[in-house]
C-alpha cells in the first residue's frame, strides 16, 4: 500500500499515536460542539492528521513552528498539554494562553509552537524570522511555516519564499492543499497545477507529496528539515490532503462534490495506515487498540479539566499588552 | 570650561544610536531596504557602517518586502533577539500594516504573556519636501490606536539617541518615526549612554499663559512662536510629548492646568488625530477649569499635494500656531 522506504518502527508508531489522538480529539471537540457543550469557532482538521503527524516526528524537540488557525493538529501533535490547549479552546484561565488568545492563536513556546495565526499566509513572514534568528545565534534550529493552499495566493508567502531562499534561512514551508481556500476549489483561485511550482520562481526545491501518505510525508518532511539543518536553505512541501468537515464548523460545505467527498472520505487515512501497520506485523489490534484508549483517555481527562477550569479574572483585560502591565 | 561639544545631526544621532546598541548587545540587528554598506548604509546614511562593523549576519539589507521585513523582525524577537527593522518611509509601513497591527502589536496579550516582540520599526517620514501624497505622511495615530504598540517622536538629535536607545531595549514592540525635517538639524550631542524613558513628556520651555502641546518636527517651530511671543508679553509653555503612546497624561493635564489654555500641534491631519484624544483627556480631566477651548493646529484633512504652494499650506506652520495661541487668550474668560 505505501512503496516507500520505511522509517523505524517508533517513527511509525509515533506517527500512528500522533493520528490517533488527532482523529479522536476531533471526533470530540466536534460532537461537544454539536452537542452544545462547547462552543467556539473551530476549524476541522478531520482527514488531515498525517501532516502534522509526520512532520513532528521528523523535527527535533526545540524546532519552531508558526501556524494558522486550522492548525490545532499542528499544536497538538507538537505536543502541547492537551489540557491547556482545551482549556484555552473555551477560554478559560489554565489555558496555554490564559484564555486571551483562543483557537485561533495557540502559542506554547515549550513544545516550539511560536504562533499561530489567524490570517492567512502570516505563518511564513514570522517564520523567516526565527530562521535568521537561528543563523544569528547558531542554534541549529529549523522552524516550519504551516498554511494552507490559500495562503500561496497572497503576498506574504511569495514575499517570504523570496527572502528565505534569498538568505538561506533553515525553514520549512509547509502547504496543506485541501484542495478548498474557504469555499473556493482550488483550481479556480490559483493558476498553478501545483503550489509546489511555484518553489521554481524562489529558487528553492518544491516537493508535491501525498499528504496522506504517512510514508511519504515523513519522508519528505525529513528531507527538507535535513536539508534546512545542513544550512542548504528552505523547501517548500506541498502535501495533498483533504478536508473532510469544511471550512469551519457549521459549514454544510454545498461547494464541495458530493461523490469527490463520498471517494475521499472512503480513504480516510487514519483507518487505512492502522490497518497497514497491523498488515506489516509493526503492531497487534490489540496493541493499536490500547493507544487509541490512551488517546481516549487523555481527551477525557482534557475536557473535564478544561470544563471545570475557572474563567480569567477580570484583572486579566489589561495586563500582557506591554511588559511594564504584566502580572 | 571646556568648549561646547559640537553640534551632531539626527543622522549622526541616529547612526552613533544604532552603533552604541549593537555594540553594547549582540543581540541587537538590524534589517531593511538598502541598509547595508554595500547599499550605501541606508538612503540617508542612517545605518552607514554598521554592516562593517558588526556583519552581514546581523545587519542585512532586504528586498522591498516590507511585510517580509516586518515579520522577520518579529520572529527574530520571539526567538529572543532585539530587531530594529527599518521601513524605509511611514507610508510604507501600510503594505506591513498586518504584521504590525495583527502580530507584533497583539502577540504578547494572544499568548497570555509567554511571548513577546521586542521589535523597533524605525521609519521616516515628514511633508514639506516635494514627495507627494505616498511618501509624506504622518500616520502616529493608526499606531497609537493600536493596543499594544508604543510610537515615538523625537524632536531633536540628542532626544533621537536617548529615545531610540530605550526603544532597542524596551521588551515590547515601537515604533520610532523620524521626521525628515529634522535630519540635518544640527542639536546638542547626547550625553553617553542617554536613555530617555517612554512615557514621559518633556517641558521644553516653562510659560504660564497657553500650554503648547506637540512632539517632533513641531517642536522647535512651537519655541520658535514662543520666543517671539515673549517679546510681545505673551507667556507659553511647550511640552514634547516624546511618545504619542503610551501618552503622558500627567504632564499635559499639569501644564493646562497651570496655564488654564491649551493648543495642540501636529503634522498629522487633524481630524481623528492625537489632538483628538490629548483634547479629550484635557476635558476629562479640567471641564470647567480651562480660560478657553482646546485648539488644534494640524495638517489639513487632504492627502500631501504636490505643488509647493499647496503643500505649504497643507501643513501646520508658526503663524498658525501664533494665530492660535493669540486666540485662545482672546477667548473670554467664564
Amino acid at each position: 500500500m505505501y512503496n516507500e522506504a520505511r522509517p523505524s518502527p517508533e517513527i511509525l508508531m509515533t506517527m500512528f499515536r500522533s493520528m490517533a489522538l488527532l482523529k479522536q480529539n476531533d471526533e470530540r471537540f466536534r460532537s461537544l460542539l454539536k452537542a452544545g457543550t462547547l462552543a467556539m469557532p473551530y476549524y476541522s482538521w478531520r482527514g488531515q492528521e498525517v501532516i502534522p503527524s509526520a512532520m513532528s516526528a521528523a523535527l527535533n524537540p526545540d524546532d519552531y513552528v508558526c501556524t494558522i488557525y486550522r492548525g490545532l493538529h499542528d499544536s497538538i501533535a507538537r505536543g502541547v498539554p492537551l489540557k491547556h490547549l482545551w482549556a484555552e479552546l473555551i477560554g478559560r484561565a489554565t489555558g496555554t494562553c490564559k484564555g486571551k488568545g483562543g483557537p485561533m492563536h495557540i502559542t506554547h513556546p515549550a513544545s516550539g509552537v511560536m504562533v499561530t495565526t489567524g490570517i492567512v499566509g502570516s505563518s511564513m513572514p514570522i517564520a523567516n524570522g526565527l530562521g535568521f534568528a537561528s543563523q544569528v545565534l547558531g542554534d541549529g534550529r529549523v522552524t516550519v511555516a504551516m498554511f494552507g493552499d490559500g495562503a500561496s495566493n497572497i503576498g506574504a508567502f511569495h514575499e517570504s519564499l523570496n527572502l528565505a531562499s534569498l538568505w538561506k534561512l533553515p525553514v520549512v514551508f509547509l502547504c496543506s492543499n485541501n484542495g478548498y481556500s474557504e469555499h473556493t476549489k482550488f483550481e479556480h483561485g490559483t493558476t498553478v497545477k501545483n503550489v509546489a511550482d511555484r518553489a521554481v520562481s524562489y529558487s528553492m526545491p518544491g516537493v508535491t507529496v501525498d499528504g496522506n501518505n504517512p510514508l511519504a510525508m515523513y519522508a519528505a518532511a525529513k528531507t527538507a528539515v535535513d536539508r534546512a539543518r545542513a544550512g542548504e536553505g528552505p523547501t517548500l512541501i506541498e502535501a495533498m490532503t483533504f478536508r473532510f468537515f469544511g471550512h469551519v464548523f457549521g459549514d454544510n460545505d454545498f461547494y464541495i462534490d458530493k461523490e469527490e467527498k463520498a471517494q475521499r472520505m472512503a480513504q480516510d487515512p487514519c483507518p487505512a495506515y492502522r490497518s497497514w501497520l497491523i498488515q506489516e506485523g509493526y503492531a497487534q489490534e490489540a496493541e493499536l487498540a490500547a493507544l487509541e484508549a490512551e488517546a481516549e483517555a487523555a481527551i477525557d481527562e482534557a475536557q473535564a479539566f478544561s470544563l471545570e477550569s475557572p474563567f480569567p479574572d477580570l484583572a486579566e483585560l489589561g495586563t500582557d499588552v506591554f511588559a511594564e502591565q504584566a502580572a | 570650561m571646556s568648549e561646547d561639544p559640537k553640534p551632531i545631526s539626527m543622522v549622526a544621532a541616529l547612526n552613533q544610536a544604532l552603533h552604541d546598541a549593537m555594540g553594547a548587545d549582540p543581540s541587537v540587528v538590524c534589517l531593511g531596504e538598502d541598509l547595508a554598506d554595500r547599499e550605501g548604509g541606508g538612503v540617508f546614511g542612517v545605518t552607514k557602517g554598521l554592516s562593517t562593523a558588526f556583519g552581514d549576519v546581523r545587519v542585512r539589507s532586504t528586498p522591498i518586502s516590507e511585510q517580509a521585513i516586518v515579520g522577520a523582525a518579529i520572529g527574530a524577537s520571539l526567538a529572543g533577539l532585539k530587531p530594529v527593522a527599518e521601513i524605509m518611509l511611514m507610508n510604507f509601513t501600510a503594505v506591513a500594516m498586518d504584521m504590525i497591527v495583527n502580530h507584533a502589536a497583539k502577540l504578547r496579550y494572544m499568548s497570555g504573556g509567554q511571548t513577546h516582540v521586542p521589535l523597533t520599526i524605525r521609519t521616516l517620514t515628514g511633508a514639506g519636501f516635494g514627495i507627494g501624497g505616498q511618501h509624506s505622511d504622518m500616520l502616529e495615530a493608526w499606531f497609537a490606536h493600536t493596543a499594544g504598540l508604543k510610537v515615538v517622536v523625537p524632536s531633536t538629535p540628542a532626544e533621537a539617541y536617548g529615545l531610540l536607545t530605550t526603544c532597542i531595549f524596551d521588551p515590547d514592540p515601537c515604533l520610532f518615526i523620524e521626521p525628515l525635517g529634522l535630519y540635518r538639524v544640527p542639536g546638542p550631542p547626547p550625553p553617553p549612554g542617554y536613555r530617555i524613558p517612554l512615557g514621559q513628556a518633556n517641558v521644553v520651555r516653562p510659560g504660564s499663559q497657553v500650554s503648547v502641546i506637540t512632539y517632533g518636527r513641531q517642536v522647535g517651530d512651537a519655541i520658535a512662536v514662543a520666543e517671539a511671543l515673549e517679546a510681545e508679553g505673551v507667556s507659553v509653555e511647550v511640552v514634547d510629548l516624546r511618545t504619542i503612546s503610551p501618552l503622558d497624561v500627567a504632564t499635559i493635564i499639569a501644564s493646562v492646568r497651570k496655564t488654564g489654555r491649551a493648543v495642540i500641534v501636529h503634522e498629522a491631519v487633524l481630524s481623528f488625530g492625537p489632538g483628538a484624544e490629548i483634547s479629550s483627556q484635557i476635558n476629562e480631566s479640567l471641564f470647567g477649569k480651562l480660560k478657553a477651548p482646546v485648539r488644534r493646529v494640524a495638517s489639513n484633512d487632504s492627502p500631501v499635494p504636490y505643488s509647493k504652494p499647496l503643500e505649504t499650506a497643507f501643513m501646520p506652520s508658526r503663524d498658525r500656531i501664533k494665530d492660535a495661541i493669540l486666540a485662545t487668550l482672546e477667548e473670554p474668560v467664564s
